[in-house]
């Protein structure tokens, strides 16, 4: 039999020494560490016993065991117990011990305090026994086994607490035997000393069982974290150690930015919005605001950086919205895009430029698209059936034409949908179609479309996706959306339509039609980037320099990952194609959908009347972005997240950490003299810095935003524990480690501001004001290093966030809809007010809201007023006397929005929308 | 930090062990220390302590010494699968932990019917009754990954006596998940 020992392990000293002692005749094979540990796979520093059968032991206990079981000694029940103590209870807590004089240097008796309790164990049952050896008169098993999990931790025996006399004994008497002795030598040489050392110096400090469950560490909510190694924490001191002069210096792109040889060229876009309608908060963080929050961290990270946007405003809604509000298709445009354009504005969107679709430039590379996808033969001709109005000399797509719905007969269906039942219709199937313009009736006429060929350009889709999932970051919507669209198999999509208002078809046969909008809009993102400049194609022809970011919901990734690729693909011009689709899931309000038409939910507009400030609309929606799966925008979540994550967590720390230096050190940052505890607290923090890179690097937003919670939650806990504000009272040496404490909480908190600004850029800019952080030291590297370093003088510190109120959120509520039962009671008076989407949009200047109390008593009238309809309602009550009710409901309704400060139109919108 | 450690092996499981041996009811358990270590109340001295000690004493009571192995080796074997036992399994309470101890005894097993290799033993009874609660949460495809396990754990269900009132952990002959590893 070969008995497998790795020197320097610990382990290996019981089996040697056991083999020895029980003559056991063995060839010893000496090695390092096993390289692939013979299963079960334990430890590769763990000795194994190979027996001549073939099994093989890889217990040192079960190994020694063997030995004397070999040459006749029976176990009993004591060698067992202290066999089985040995395992469970020594073990650990001699490796624990181990770790400490090895990797913490350690000397002693301090090292050896860990094992107090457990050697006073054994000092017991030797006196209490009378015995020499553990087990009775004569060496055991168990003396072999527990000399050997104590000698690497204690040497000798003066290491021992003198009180313990049996045990001073009888570990020396061990000590002394010859087959310990030589066991000792031959394993523990100071070379293969080193080796284990190194070794454990890459392993997490062993955890004790007992020490676990006495732990003051508050439990963490998902499993246990990641535990420091020592080059961890050395790492994370040497780079405190060098200070802001390593950081590099942030890098201010020329304007307009354009790609730079040798940098990260990023260019990013968010779907265009489309113009007819008002954004909603799930239109706001499914594009615009993610795309802002990681166009923010990309600059911070010194990565050269455009990001564009516009609205999309070419198209069958805006006619009919033109029409709706009496206005021209452009005038329409022109208002809905500065409604957005100043609803961005307000949540502080970084756009480095927001233009729009109607432009020159859009006909010029539409049409250009186009002739190069028709040059290439990529185009058919088709002839579809279409409805004609012969009154108004057009053909009628989509939603000009309205009539019964074929499948549910509902009498207002629209050319492309149905309201009622949601199916698609197909324009010609309507029965009794009519003309939504002049209610002529149209007739079916035949006209002719061009489509593009998919099927033929799938042979270059499919090489070129392949290779953007293999090295870009598509979210997995993104690929199942595109991969279920190409297993259905890819059909000609047509791309004109019998419009006017759209980039014009620049083909013979086809002047009077214009470009369908899915093949014109994406080619906004080209059209607005050359308005910002007339170098536009250095960013959309240039593959090999740029990387191309698109921003969207789900609902849009086909034409972002199928349709427009196979446009530029087809048109063959080295154009720049996506290399990360950045899909998000669906935001839903409280418990149903946003609805513009129901008056349910929060829109871009409203956003700013709530007085909430934008930062905490953007912290929030960033918080609960829907990464992965759909989320659920809640008011009384966003007070909680508000005032528990914002006021008690980040906004807490941050402010203290300035206090304490404003107060205590008269707004000066102190001198600090790092204690390991101090530099535990360096890496752990650093090591949330590297997570939140890692996640940012993959889009994970929402994900990384825990980071920056994670690290404050530790600043406070830091803060917490050592108490800078009575220390600052004590000696000497306690002032040192108020002024210690107080230098890193406020570095952290420097950090912070810069982890932070990609989310909250108004409260970024607020901390670096406040603690004067140098403005070269917001940029974000991998290090967290100290920017303020002792000397450097501090402004004022005042608090960064605002509690939000019960009644406030609750007036929110009820004032954006959302399922509230009253809503239902004032339905049928709402029908005769005007449609919501008439309405002219928020005034910005508002009566002031009064006071709380008010709101409150009109909150509590309505609430019962609405009750006392619905059970009239319910109990068949006489229409007047109903309607008498709710006229005083309504009444009620409008005190309580005036005494909110909004204007009373606002509940009447509420009701259905009617034609 | 992590959720404090389980309790150790509990006398319920001795309780178990007492009726598969055919002992006579009449032993007096307690526990001791944050751990619940059992202990085993004799008439002199202080009592025997820890799970895997009262376990072998049991056997030797009942007078199966076979169960604790018959040969120098298999003595061995079975000594350093209860102390696995009584270390890994009851000492691990992470999904984690559980995955490496399962992926462990799926590699041992794969030659062997018993953890002994040949001959049934006090290994097997505790592993058995110590992973039951794993068994029990296992979905058919980790079942499947870990055939070796499943095929030994079936069988010790099996055995007659071990059970008892512990519910039975129903396992596919066919496997489903052929490319499964």
């Amino acid at each position: 039999m070969r008995l497998r020992v790795a020197a320097g392990g610990p382990a290996a000293l019981k089996v040697v020494a056991a083999a020895g002692a029980a003559a056991a005749p063995v060839r010893l094979v000496w090695g390092g560490p096993l390289e692939r540990p013979l299963a079960p796979l334990i430890s590769p520093w763990v000795p194994a016993l190979e027996l001549d059968s073939g099994t093989v032991l890889f217990s040192p206990n079960a190994i020694c065991q063997f030995f004397f079981l070999a040459r006749g000694e029976e176990p009993t029940d004591l060698t067992n117990q202290w066999l089985e103590w040995d395992a469970t209870e020594l073990q650990p807590a001699a490796a624990a011990a181990l770790y400490t004089q090895l990797v913490h240097g350690k000397k002693g008796l301090e090292a050896v305090e860990a094992l107090g309790k457990l050697l006073a164990h054994i000092e017991q049952n030797l006196s209490r026994r009378g015995t020499a050896y553990l087990a009775g008169d004569t060496k055991s098993v168990a003396d072999v086994v527990v000399w050997g999990t104590l000698f690497p931790v204690l040497q000798d025996q003066t290491s021992l607490p003198s009180e313990l006399q049996a045990l001073r004994t009888w570990f020396q008497s061990m000590t002394l035997l010859e087959v310990c002795r030589k066991a000792a030598d031959s394993v523990l040489t100071p070379k293969a000393l080193l080796e284990f050392k190194s070794y454990l110096q890459k392993q997490p400090p062993p955890s004790l069982a007992m020490e676990r469950a006495t732990s003051n560490e508050p439990e963490e909510e998902e499993g246990s974290e990641h535990v420091l190694t020592e080059e961890e924490i050395t790492a994370a001191a040497d780079a405190w150690a060098r200070g802001a002069a390593v950081l590099p210096k942030p890098w201010q792109p020329q304007k307009p930015v354009l790609p730079v040889e040798g940098m990260r060229n990023i260019l990013i876009t968010s779907a265009l919005p489309y113009v007819n309608n008002v954004p909603h908060l799930g239109n706001i963080i499914g594009c615009v605001l993610s795309a802002d929050t990681f166009a923010r961290y990309c600059r911070l990270r010194n990565w050269n950086t455009l990001y564009v946007c516009g609205t999309d405003e070419y198209g069958t809604a805006t006619e009919t919205k033109a029409v709706e509000e009496g206005l021209t298709p452009q005038e329409i445009c022109n208002k809905y895009n500065a409604i957005h354009a100043d609803i961005y504005r307000w949540f502080n969107i970084s756009f480095d430029y927001f233009g729009r679709t109607t432009t020159p430039y859009q006909t010029m590379i539409a049409q250009d698209i186009f002739q190069r996808l028709l040059a290439r033969g990529f185009l058919l001709e088709d002839t579809v059936e279409q409805l004609q109005c012969e009154d108004c000399q057009r053909f009628l797509a989509d939603r000009f034409v309205e009539g019964t719905c074929p499948f549910c007969s509902y009498e207002e269906a629209r050319g492309d949908q149905c309201d009622k039942c949601g199916k698609l219709i197909n324009a010609v199937e309507l029965k009794n179609p009519q003309c939504k313009l002049c209610r002529g009736v149209p007739v079916v006429k035949p006209t002719k479309h061009l489509f593009l060929d998919l099927p033929k350009l799938e042979e270059q889709l499919e090489p070129w996706l392949e290779q953007s999932w293999a090295t870009g970051n598509w979210t997995a919507n993104a690929r199942y959306i595109t991969r279920s669209w190409i297993r259905d198999g890819l059909k000609p999509r047509c791309i004109t339509r019998d419009l006017k208002w759209g980039t014009p078809v620049p083909l013979d046969g086809f002047r009077d039609k214009v470009f369908y909008v899915w093949f014109d809009a994406p080619i906004g993102y080209l059209s607005i980037t050359a308005n910002y400049t007339d170098q536009w194609e250095r960013w959309w022809k240039n593959p090999q320099q740029v990387e191309l970011y698109n921003f969207m919901a789900k609902d849009n990734v086909p034409f972002h990952s199928v349709i427009f690729p196979c446009s530029l693909l087809g048109a063959d011009d080295n154009y720049t194609l996506v290399n990360h689709l950045i899909a998000t899931e669906y935001l839903n309000y409280e418990d149903g959908k946003f609805s513009k038409s129901r008056g349910v939910g929060v829109f871009g507009d409203m956003a700013k009347d709530t007085g909430i400030p934008a930062d905490i609309w953007r912290f929030y929606l960033l918080y609960l972005r829907p990464e992965g799966q759909d989320s659920a925008f809640s008011w009384s979540d966003l007070m909680v997240k508000n005032n528990s994550e914002l006021l008690n967590n980040l906004g807490n720390f941050i402010n203290r950490a300035g206090m304490f230096v404003c107060k205590f050190f008269g707004g000066t940052v102190p001198n600090m003299v790092l204690t390991p505890e101090d530099k535990r607290l360096l890496a752990r923090v650093t090591l949330e810095l590297h997570q939140y890179h890692q996640l940012l690097e993959k889009v994970r937003i929402r994900d990384a935003l825990r980071c920056i919670l994670s690290i404050s939650r530790h600043g406070n806990q830091y803060i917490q524990v050592n108490e800078p504000w009575k220390r600052i009272k004590g000696d000497e040496k306690d002032r040192q480690r108020a002024g210690t404490v107080t230098g890193v909480a406020v570095n952290m908190a420097s950090m912070l501001a810069v982890m932070l600004q990609p989310y909250m850029p108004s409260v970024s800019l607020a901390i670096q004001g406040q603690l004067c952080i140098p403005l070269d030291c917001f940029i974000l590297s991998h290090d967290f290093t100290c920017t303020l370093p002792p000397g450097h003088r501090v402004g004022t510190v005042s608090p960064l966030f605002q509690k939000l109120e019960n009644d406030q959120i609750e007036a929110l509520r009820k004032r954006f809809g959302g399922g509230q039962p009253e809503d239902l009671a004032v339905e049928p008076q709402a029908k005769q007010s005007p449609p919501a989407s008439e309405l002219p949009p928020a005034p910005a200047t508002l009566v002031a809201p009064s006071d709380p109390q008010l709101i409150q008593e009109l909150t509590e009238e309505v609430a019962k007023q609405g009750n006392h309809v619905r059970q009239l309602k319910a109990n068949k009550a006489e229409k007047t006397q109903v309607d008498t009710e709710v006229a005083k409901l309504l009444e009620l309704k409008k005190q309580l929005a005036l005494a909110e400060g909004k204007t009373p139109e606002v509940p009447a919108s509420k009701g259905k929308r009617k034609k | 930090m992590a959720a404090a450690a389980r309790p150790g092996p509990g006398v319920d499981e001795l309780a178990l062990l007492e009726k598969l041996l055919g002992l006579p009811k009449g032993n007096k358990y307690g526990v001791q220390g944050e751990r619940k270590v059992p202990v085993l109340q004799t008439n002199n001295g202080p009592g025997l302590t820890g799970f895997m000690t009262i376990a072998a004493h049991l056997v030797k009571q009942a007078k199966k010494d076979q169960l604790l192995g018959s040969t120098a080796e298999e003595k061995a074997v079975v000594q350093q699968w209860l102390e696995y036992r009584v270390t890994r399994v009851d000492g691990g309470s992470s999904k984690e932990d559980t995955r490496i101890i399962l992926k462990d005894l799926n590699i041992y097993l794969e030659d062997k019917v018993y953890l002994a290799g040949n001959i049934f033993t006090l290994a097997d009874i505790l592993m058995y009754y110590g992973l039951h609660h794993v068994m029990v949460d296992l979905t058919v495809q980790e079942k499947e990954k870990y055939l070796n396990v499943s095929r030994w754990f079936n069988h010790i269900q099996h055995y007659p006596g071990v059970r008892q009132h512990l519910s039975n952990v129903i396992f596919i002959k066919n496997r489903l998940y052929t490319n499964a590893h």
